[in-house]
């Protein structure tokens, strides 16, 4: 039996029917048409489907739907402003902090919740803040320069 | 008990492309009628830029704005023919087709533009923003939309152009057994230093200092984005990544990213790369290719610094802590 699930996505109410057990990953990709959060693992251990539900990063492939009931979810799609991209995904573009891409949605929405808790973190902060996600291909190197650089961009513009 | 510091060094000279009874690869460039130019291409884009990199020598074969051109990879079952997006020869291979291809498109071009200005095409240069003009007269210019317009709405013709890039079969010498499978090779050096806890048997790299002779480097931001890359993926083989520890018993084979360990963010050190530029003979502008050979060096680099540090060879990867101590056992016991 299908139960109803609505949250607030990147600022707009949206509801959705859900199986049970349905996780919000799967809502999100399947049912509400976001695939920016990726699908990876799906076991929770590459991070790739990495959102924030109420401002903190979660793994979406393991949390169930429900648990999203009347809560606030940000997903990468949700943002650039318009054409103008977030400080964050500029400087990933800037510090070639992206190759395959396919880690790389996860990888901001972690970048995000860390820098709204934390504004100017410590490289160690960072390294923390993105130890649960996985990347091939970039050696992690310029993921961690790219988003102390936003962090940088983020504090010139206060 | 205690952490012992080595340094260990890696040279490697690498092939690029391979060979297996020839190594070919094919472009294809159009103009739009907008003056706009596509190139189809079955060399995919896995993220090391192969898309940037066909932007890069179009426009500039071209002499169009890198804007003005448009890469499409969108099947490799029904484009143009390429052996494929590895050993290292993207740039090198389906460069030198995109290059061969953008010259025969350019030469249509002008052809073109040559009719509509009433002179000979020898006489023809474009400006590089989209404006092709008499050389020393550059008020005399047509910009390349009208050239395409021109093309195709009234002169019948296509601006486009073929390009194929082969490395011939090699065949192998009876008499020497010597054959010439690729036609120019990349090199690099690397240092590594090393800490090895003869406790844990842990090891950990403090850091990597690279130099890359690649010839040309296309683009810098590429080149070093992959080099990076590369030296994690070094690291990673040399220590961690394997799927069948007690090969050939299949057990403790990891199933899941739980088992199958990499680096993290944290086991990550500085790299230092140093890059020389030594152009090809008959590569795309002098380019190289750089896909493999990075994660390469940092492997015996590591085997080498871990002897450095504590006397022990490890001949075996990933070089384990387990390894380590076994090895550390057998030279206490004077084995």
């Amino acid at each position: 039996m299908v139960t109803a699930v609505s949250f607030t996505l990147n600022g707009t109410a949206v509801a959705a029917v859900a199986e049970p057990a349905e996780t919000l990953l799967s809502v999100l990709r399947h049912r509400l048409g976001d695939t920016s959060p990726k699908a990876g693992c799906l076991q929770g251990t590459c991070g790739a489907c990495t959102v924030l539900l109420d401002g903190e990063p979660v793994l979406s492939c393991l949390l169930l739907a429900d648990a999203a009931e009347g809560r606030r979810v940000e997903t990468v799609r949700g943002l650039a402003d318009g054409p103008t991209l977030h400080p964050l995904q500029e400087a990933f573009m800037d510090r070639f902090a992206a190759q395959c891409g396919f880690c790389t949605p996860g990888m901001i929405m972690a970048a995000k919740a860390l820098l709204d808790r934390n504004p100017n973190p410590t490289r160690e902060e960072v390294i923390e803040a993105i130890s649960g996600n996985v990347c091939r291909c970039t050696g992690y190197l310029p993921i961690i320069e790219a988003i102390l650089e936003a962090a940088r961009r983020l504090a010139a513009r206060r | 008990m205690a952490k012992h510091r080595g340094r260990g060094v890696a040279s490697v000279n690498y092939p690029i492309g391979m060979n297996l009874g020839g190594d070919p690869s094919q472009a294809l460039v159009h103009a739009t009628p907008t003056g706009k130019f596509v190139v189809t291409l079955s060399s995919i884009d896995l993220g090391q830029g192969m898309k940037s990199v066909t932007r890069q020598l179009a426009a500039e074969t071209l002499g169009v704005p890198i804007e003005d051109v448009h890469v499409d990879t969108g099947d490799s079952d029904t484009g143009p023919h390429c052996m494929g997006s590895f050993a290292s020869r993207g740039t090198h291979r389906a460069g030198n087709a995109v290059v061969a291809a953008a010259r025969e498109a350019k030469e249509v071009l002008l052809e073109v533009a040559a009719e509509e200005l009433e002179v000979d095409p020898r006489d023809l240069e474009l400006d590089g923003r989209g404006n092709v003009r008499v050389k020393g007269a550059p008020a005399r210019a047509l910009s390349v939309r009208d050239v395409a317009q021109a093309a195709h709405f009234k002169r019948g013709k296509s601006i486009s152009g073929r390009g194929m890039f082969l490395v011939p079969p090699s065949d192998v010498d009876p008499d020497t057994g010597a054959m010439r499978p690729v036609t120019t090779y990349a090199h690099a050096c690397m240092i590594v230093d090393v800490e090895v806890d003869d406790e844990t048997g842990e090891v950990r790299v403090l850091s990597i200092k690279a130099a890359y002779e690649i010839g040309r480097a296309l683009n810098i931001g590429l080149v070093e984005q992959q080099l990076v890359g590369g030296a994690w993926m070094g690291i990673s083989h040399a220590l961690f990544e394997t799927v069948e520890p007690y090969y050939p018993d299949r057990a403790h084979g990891p199933t899941d990213f739980n088992g199958y360990l990499m680096p993290g963010p944290g086991d990550m050190c500085p790299v230092e790369i140093e890059i020389i530029e030594r152009p090809a003979l008959d590569g795309p502008y002098g380019a190289k290719g750089i896909g493999e050979m990075c994660a390469t060096p940092p492997i015996p680099a590591i085997a080498n610094a871990i002897e450095d540090a504590i006397g022990v060879r490890i001949t075996e990867m990933p070089f384990t802590p387990e390894k380590i101590l076994r090895a550390l056992d057998a030279k206490r016991a004077g084995r």
